[in-house]
């Protein structure tokens, strides 16, 4: 056990809270207020005869089959994902850098584009199903995709593989060496030294992985409501649905209190399991950037798993910017095969408004505004998750109280949430719901799990002797950080600060809170191209999807390429 | 040290947000689909020495639940957006005041549907069938005409449709069903569409995006349930005598539903006087003639002038259904729910 924690006197405890401060004030105020609020008010009438449906059986139908769901998306992700993360970690090749871009992509995209992107490549007049037609001379498509569980699943993998990728791929970057060469040299041949060895200390980020994902796959809505055609639902889709169509608050209340109950128990279950001392690991040295495969197995495995990763992420991304400088005019007179056309037409019809709307997004103020919250975003999101994420390195009984708690905004119901902010920030002074600063607020909430999360395994595997050592030597505490903590944490501080980024990015927010049309970001310009009908319309959406993945791609390799200077190769 | 660090952008962020209010500001909520014209809404505030602010809230059900919660601190001064299909569940959550506006005079009473002037008329549409012209020329298909023309083989798995659980493009096509068939016999027909092939999806979007072969997603299904002024939007280039939409309405018995949309003034606004006249606006021929571009909706103004387009393109059904807000609204949770049961599972 650690010794400060044995040590446990008045004033130790006191200034472990500290740090829980600026965190915990922001979780209570932004996530705990709101959310009780509008839950008091749903149970409430809903005690006093408010349901008068029988509820029990549907609820109990749409809970099994959102774990199911869930359930089965997160085991498809790690298979897809921990195969992927040790190509990334270990092996070098070409069009890594690319590759692993492209993999971090789809985790921000909005749901509609993502759709459209599958749709243009597995739908019904999708390029698989064409070719397949041709080919085996097919009177029907023979694929069916919207609307099978299928799809999905396909889309849950498509989105959260990255997180996978991210989290243990991190981790297995920063292993220590040395314990892989000690076992080794005891005879250990290579299979064992991955069973016995790497597995045993990738638990910890692998469990963690497969929370996160399990959580995001538990509360999906847009990929279920637009793939399912209908015919599932999730508890989250079954919340919006009696919120917001059916104007059933109690139901929603009622429903929204068993998902957070749900997440409250996956995420004290994972807190007890994860928040144990990780091994100590050291700055790994200059061969973290991987090695080239070397015997023809390494080589199928990196070959296949390259190939693979490039079906399942580029295809269905290239067919969105393809799609935003193809003109598909058919022939009308015959309807047959479309004709193809090359135009650059939408992307210059995003500059003007010919029906001088009052809600035209000019196309760079959209970039603006975008980049402006992400920014602040990533800044919040890192302020607040050092100190949670430094406490959390050290934990005593206080943290693994506390621990669970900074998890639940990613199970909350954002339907309810929103709803949420609109009873309680409708006033003065915190007359927030009319103000664009909510918007970073509420892409902060969701961001800061993953800053902890990404942060705490870094920060814990730091020796302390380390920086006993320093501070011996004479270092000031500052250059104890600069000198100790940062070259181990620099790497997980960027993964985490991507993450927050392509987090605020990919956020809809029209859906859940009042947003200011003043200030649109890209989602939401791409979101109001979509409602309206004309192929002009359709075109520019898929010109400004294209631009939101191109401001994504650009931010990504921006912050991983943000080194300090002298800190050496990334 | 690092503490107060933590806390500077948070109090940055709440300062902002308390500075910044201006002197005379009027605030409509609406759905996302709210769409006018900067010169139009210019004169507006220019007239009246007012700054507009759109308070965009959801969709239609969306942001009228938003606006029943906060009815004790209301967001806006006016709402708009409201449909048939809500309104009887608006105007029973007592959050609009009366107002007898002059311009209630140049409206058909067909459109007004509170007596009591606590929600006005703006605008309606038709939720019909759209069909692409393209498909049925080539395969010598006649188009069809009436709801029983769906069912039969030769129409098999050819039309797209919204779930009513999830778009109001959906319900309102349900709701015309049950007009046709009445209460007794839709679920009946619509157990032989599904049997017919009838494609379910979410919303508008994808339905009229990705499934449907007459828009620019090329889908498979050559019907869609859309609007009766979707047509326009489909006129490539120029307009000239020539012209013709790839796309059309089916205007049969009861093929399509009137969706008729209300604005209303919110209980407890400051701003009385200058709510009232924003909706005298929204009912006047400039903000009526400017609509139908920014939302392909029709003016109920009955002075206000069509645009070329909506004239030449975009038809209105003789006969469309109607069912009085009361009906819906005692019966729409239950028969979405029957549909569902029918229909999805």
């Amino acid at each position: 056990m650690d010794p400060a924690t044995l040590q446990g006197s008045r004033a130790v405890e006191w200034r472990r809270v500290l740090p829980w401060l600026a965190p915990g004030l922001f979780l209570a105020l932004f996530f705990f207020y709101p959310l009780g609020s509008i839950l008091w008010l749903g149970l409430h009438s809903a005690l006093r005869g408010g349901i008068v449906a029988p509820v029990f059986l549907p609820t109990a139908q749409v809970f099994l089959f959102t774990v199911y769901q869930a359930l089965l998306s997160t085991l498809l992700t790690l298979a897809i994902g921990l195969p992927s993360a040790f190509l990334f970690a270990r092996y070098t090749f070409r069009g890594k850098s690319s590759l692993r871009l492209l993999t971090a992509i789809p985790f921000m995209l909005p749901t509609v584009v993502v759709a459209a992107g599958f749709n243009a490549l597995l739908g019904g007049r999708g390029w698989i199903n064409l070719g397949a037609m041709q080919l085996f001379h097919l009177a029907a498509p023979p694929i069916t995709f919207v609307g099978t569980l299928g799809a999905i699943l396909l889309a849950h993998v498509f989105y959260n593989t990255t997180i996978v990728i991210r989290l243990v791929g991190n981790a297995l970057s920063h292993l220590d060496p040395r314990l892989d060469q000690a076992a080794r040299t005891l005879g250990a041949d290579s299979r064992r030294v991955f069973w016995r060895v790497t597995l045993p200390m990738l638990r910890v980020p692998i469990l963690a992985a497969s929370l996160l994902v399990f959580l995001f796959d538990f509360t999906s809505f847009g990929v279920i409501l637009l793939l399912g055609g209908g015919r599932f639902s999730t508890l989250e889709v079954a919340i919006y649905l009696q919120a917001t169509q059916l104007l059933n608050l109690p139901l929603a209340a009622l429903l929204s209190f068993v998902q957070l109950c749900c997440t409250l128990v996956f995420s004290i279950l994972y807190s007890r399991l994860v928040t144990r001392r990780p091994v100590s690991s050291a700055p790994r040295p200059a061969d973290t950037k991987g090695r080239p495969a070397r015997t023809w197995r390494e080589r199928l495995f990196v070959g296949g798993i390259v190939v693979f990763l490039f079906l399942m992420f580029v295809l269905p991304l290239v067919s969105l910017p393809l799609r935003s400088i193809t003109r598909l005019e058919a022939d009308r007179a015959q309807h047959g095969p479309v004709q193809y056309g090359l135009t650059g037409a939408y992307y210059l019809d995003l500059f003007q408004n010919p029906t001088e709307t009052i809600f035209y997004v000019p196309p760079f103020a959209a970039i603006g505004n975008s980049l402006l919250y992400a920014t602040v975003t990533v800044v919040l999101s890192l302020l607040l998750g050092f100190p949670a994420a430094s406490a959390l390195a050290r934990p005593t009984r206080l943290e693994r109280v506390l621990d669970p708690f900074f998890l639940l905004p990613l199970g909350a119901s954002a339907v309810t949430l929103g709803l949420g902010f609109i009873i309680t920030f409708n006033r003065p002074p915190l007359r927030l719901v009319t103000s664009p600063v909510l918007v970073p607020l509420a892409h902060t909430l969701v961001a800061l799990p993953f800053v902890i999360r990404i942060l705490q395994p870094a920060l814990a595997s730091i020796p302390d002797r380390l920086r006993q050592a320093a501070s011996s030597l004479g270092a000031p505490p500052f250059r104890v950080w600069l000198t100790v903590d940062w070259p181990i944490v620099r790497r997980a501080t960027l993964s985490a600060a991507v993450f927050a980024f392509t987090i605020s990015l990919g956020e809809f927010g029209a859906s859940s809170l009042v947003v200011r049309p003043e200030y649109p970001t890209l989602p939401i310009a791409i979101a109001r191209f979509l409602s309206q009908p004309g192929a002009s319309n359709y075109g520019q959406a898929m010109a400004m999807a294209t631009i939101l993945m191109a401001v994504c791609g650009a931010g990504i390799v921006l912050i991983e390429r943000l080194r300090l200077p002298g800190a050496g190769e990334f | 040290m690092k503490r107060i660090v933590f806390l500077i952008p948070l109090a940055a962020l709440f300062l902002a947000s308390c500075a910044g209010q201006g002197p005379t500001t009027l605030t409509v909520m609406t759905h996302d689909s709210f769409a006018a014209s900067q010169p139009v809404i210019s004169a507006f505030e220019n007239a009246n020495h007012v700054k507009l602010v759109f308070l965009k809230s959801g969709d239609a059900g969306a942001a009228l639940n938003k606006a029943i919660l906060t009815k004790n601190a209301p967001l806006a001064d006016v709402f708009y957006g409201v449909d048939n299909t809500f309104l009887s569940r608006a105007l029973d959550a007592g959050i609009f005041e009366p107002y007898n506006s002059p311009l209630l005079a140049q409206i058909p009473a067909e459109f007004k549907l509170d007596a009591e002037n606590r929600e006005l008329p703006v605008d309606y549409g038709d939720v019909c069938i759209n069909y692409d012209k393209a498909y049925f020329s080539t395969h010598n298909l006649p188009v069809p005409a009436t709801l029983e023309d769906l069912i039969k083989p030769e129409y098999k798995g050819l039309l797209v449709d919204e779930n009513p659980a999830s778009s109001s493009t959906g319900l309102t096509f349900l709701l015309a069903t049950i007009v046709h068939f009445g209460p007794n016999g839709f679920l009946a027909y619509w157990k032989s569409l599904a049997a017919n092939g009838l494609v379910v999806v979410d919303g508008w979007e994808t339905a009229y995006y990705t499934n449907f072969s007459g828009s620019s997603g090329h889908g498979p299904q050559p019907l869609v349930v859309s609007y009766a002024s979707s047509p326009p939007a489909e006129v490539v280039g120029p307009i000239t005598a020539t012209s013709e939409s790839p796309i059309g309405s089916v205007l049969g018995p009861d093929t399509c539903f009137r969706q008729i949309e209300f604005v209303g003034v919110l209980k407890g606004t400051t701003h009385l006087a200058l709510a009232q006249k924003f909706v005298d606006f929204m009912l006047s021929q400039q903000f009526q003639e400017d609509m139908p571009l920014q939302m392909y909706v029709y003016p109920v103004n009955s002075q206000a002038k069509l645009p070329e387009s909506f004239v030449m393109f975009a038809q209105i059904p003789a006969q469309p259904a109607r069912m009085s807000p009361d009906e819906i609204a005692a019966n729409r949770d239950s028969w979405i729910a029957e549909w569902t049961q029918a229909v999805v599972h």
